[in-house]
């Protein structure tokens, strides 16, 4: 073994020690959704709350009462600007909720939604936030059925904050986990990545910088259901949020213990996202998606995965842009377009802060 | 995607990756240091090193402008933002980079105010938006950001606007060079010249390294093709026997360099004397400071800082990999102690940065990951 490999190598065992909180104070980086969220989450509130259905750290807990399965999760929306091309921190909060129930292949039932809202904030735009909520729930057919209202001080928060928790039902006998997934497997995504995080940056107004970039924001819940028909050798689904899909693909090959390899030419990028990102500096994958998924699957179903997602209008662009192999195990790989080879590591640092 | 596409052929590059293991000479082992920061992050990104063949070894250089700030400039900046309504502005690279007491980011979780912009325009216009605060804009980089400096100073004198001032820290690439040039510890064939900073200065200051150090240097554009073809012309060049400064990116950069935003930076800002670069140590001539009749907009006029310096952790090795001569993986605390996440020095920081761009792209065995990613 050369000394660079011993070095790496030393390197790879210092990233798996038992992740402790050294900071002092919060910092922008904190809720970003990379390493330091990670930090925070396993080294405080892990510690904290300890319990078989929170340890696993999947998006949504899974637990049986009374003989049926249920699915239950929370998410808090921040987002700013309020509103922007494609939707608004209300079509967020549903979705995104709506979404974290979908992945664990549950229907969703009951959302309940809070609200903290600040002194001063026009009536008529939480009506059209919550008219915009109403829209998003009746598509997917849940009910907001329970929820709560603060109000704080003028410049003690801004404008408008919204958490939504939600319940499903597992009415399959399906079990995703980002642990499940195995050598052989085939890496999709549901369709072009990267366009909710471009168009909040853009809709910020700070980089005069004029682009048709839409937010994706949109429930997965029927695109899940079509695959979930169609194919049985699903392993993990996740929707690919803050930290984007590279942050995904790296959590599921540590989670699985497995390498994770991906085809950068086959990653569908609009040409207006992968311009903006170009200019930034930015790398789409790891910019944020509100409507858009990753399945693992069973490599010999990767076909019929594609041919099930490509007939909902969600997923008329998914394709495979990776495969799972067993070594090296816990890496992300990236075949660039160019032709050269690369990792692919957790974000670190907040490109981006509050985009959902 | 045009204008990208094209510089990112796989096909274009087996053909040069070719040409350029035909142009080596057997036996021999060629190190060509790429200056730029930009040129390093390029190389990682697109796996760019694939399609080199062994014999050839890619040098990272000092041309990374976050890399070089000591830790006494951002305790100074620190100390500007934590005056009475000051709001310090600065790019986003500068957010999380040590100083001797917290990072940008540590400070903000303690109640300044420190912000990212994308332009120092948009420093200036913040000023505008806010008469009541006093908007300070940290500058960083090399020739290749002066001249946005130099036209937004120009722009609040113009426009009075008395409450922005910038705290100036421009650096100059050639006294960086030529300290590599001077160091006894490195061994290089040649450079890929610093694409950027040469469509403001041009090719011509570099005739030196030519002629005084017989090393030949070919100005090169970011994308992989761009490199790859300027390590083709580098070893075209000793193949030939010739020594000279070629201008691969002659899309961008003219020979002679923009003369007007020269200008401006002579306009608005003139030579330290000497700076501090980190790990480089004291090199004279080798930085701008704010002209003094544009005292009413330089920070160091305006906010007495405490200028102290503050030596570097004694377990950071960023000098000796800002001069080439460690790797970044030969750094005793690379990857262990010092991470993207818990930074020691600034090499690990900023996304040009040497050990940043080798621990987020390149952490792992090239062959292993060539053999598995199949590329």
């Amino acid at each position: 073994m050369t000394r660079e490999q011993e070095v790496l190598e030393r390197i790879e065992r210092a990233r798996r020690r038992k992740i402790r909180l050294r900071d002092d104070r919060i910092t922008m980086a904190h809720g970003a959704g990379g390493r330091a969220t990670q930090t925070l989450i396993e080294g405080l509130f892990l510690e904290a709350f300890r319990n078989p259905l929170l340890e696993v750290l999947e998006d949504q807990a899974v637990f049986s009462v009374n003989g049926s399965r249920l699915a239950f999760t929370t998410d808090s929306f921040v987002v700013s600007p309020l509103f922007f091309p494609g939707g608004c921190i209300g079509d967020l909060a549903v979705n995104g909720t709506v979404n974290d129930l979908a992945v664990s292949g549950a229907r969703p039932l009951y959302l309940s939604a809070g609200f903290i809202l600040e002194e001063g904030f026009p009536v008529s735009d939480l009506k059209r936030i919550a008219e915009a909520m109403a829209r998003a729930a009746e598509a997917v057919g849940v009910a907001i059925a329970t929820g709560d209202t603060k109000v704080v001080q003028r410049g003690k928060g801004d404008g408008c904050y919204i958490t939504t928790s939600g319940v499903g039902v597992l009415e399959r006998d399906v079990s995703f986990s980002a642990a499940g997934v195995k050598p052989g497997d085939a890496v999709l995504v549901s369709g072009p990545i990267g366009e909710h995080g471009t168009t909040i940056m853009l809709a910020r107004g700070e980089l005069d910088i004029a682009a048709d970039v839409v937010s994706d924001t949109a429930s997965l819940a029927e695109l899940i259901a079509g695959l979930l028909d169609a194919v049985d050798g699903v392993r993990c689904l996740r929707d690919a949020t803050r930290g984007g899909v590279a942050t995904i693909m790296n959590e599921v090959a540590v989670a699985s213990s497995v390498a994770v390899v991906l085809d950068e030419a086959a990653i569908p990028v609009r040409p207006e996202v992968r311009g903006v990102c170009e200019v930034l500096g930015l790398d789409p994958l790891y910019v944020a998606c509100e409507g858009r998924m990753v399945a693992f699957v069973d490599g010999s179903l990767a076909g019929a995965a594609v041919r099930a997602l490509r007939a909902h209008p969600l997923g008329k662009d998914a394709a495979v842009i990776g495969t799972v192999r067993d070594d090296p195990a816990g890496l992300v790989l990236l075949k660039t377009q160019f032709g050269g080879s690369r990792i692919v590591d957790m974000l670190v640092g907040d490109p981006l802060p509050r985009i959902c | 995607m045009r204008f990208v596409d094209e510089f990112r052929d796989p096909a274009l590059a087996r053909r040069l990756a070719r040409e350029i293991a035909a142009l080596c000479e057997p036996g021999r082992r060629y190190k060509f240091m790429e200056v730029c920061g930009g040129h390093t992050h390029t190389i990682y990104k697109h796996g760019l090193e694939d399609y080199l063949p062994p014999s050839v070894t890619l040098v990272h250089g000092p041309g990374c402008p976050v890399c070089v700030i000591p830790m006494g400039r951002v305790d100074d900046a620190i100390h500007i933002a934590r005056q009475p309504g000051v709001i310090m502005t600065s790019f986003g690279d500068m957010m999380r980079v040590p100083g001797g007491h917290g990072s940008f980011i540590d400070w903000n979780a303690r109640g300044t105010d420190i912000r990212m912009v994308y332009s120092p325009l948009d420093a200036l216009k913040l000023a505008q938006r806010h008469p009541q605060r006093h908007v300070v804009f940290m500058a960083i980089g090399f020739e290749t950001t002066a001249p946005s400096t130099a036209l937004t100073l120009l722009r609040a004198a113009a426009e009075s606007v008395t409450n922005f001032s910038v705290f100036c820290n421009h650096v100059t690439i050639l006294p960086a060079i030529k300290a590599i040039l001077d160091s006894p510890d490195l061994r290089l064939d040649g450079f890929i010249g610093p694409g950027h900073v040469s469509t403001v200065i041009g090719c011509r200051p570099y005739e030196f390294i030519t002629r005084d150090f017989g090393k030949p240097l070919v100005v090169a554009g970011f994308e992989p093709l761009d490199i790859l073809q300027a390590v083709y012309q580098l070893l075209k060049q000793l193949a030939e026997r010739r020594c000279e400064v070629e201008n691969q990116y002659a899309r961008a950069v003219p020979w002679d360099g923009n003369a007007r935003a020269l200008a401006a930076i002579a306009r608005t800002m003139e030579l330290r004397p000497f700076f501090e670069w980190r790990g480089l140590g004291f090199i004279s001539q080798s930085a701008l400071k704010v002209r003094d009749e544009l005292a009413a907009h330089d920070a160091e006029k305006i906010f007495a800082t405490p200028g102290v310096r503050v030596a570097d952790p004694k377990a950071c090795q960023c000098g000796e990999v800002l001069k080439g001569v460690l790797r970044p993986w030969e750094c005793k605390v690379f990857g262990t102690a010092c991470t993207p996440e818990t930074p020691i020095g600034t090499c690990m920081v900023s996304s040009e940065g040497a050990c940043a761009a080798y621990y987020n792209f390149g952490r792992f065995s090239r062959e292993r990951v060539r053999e598995a990613a199949g590329a």
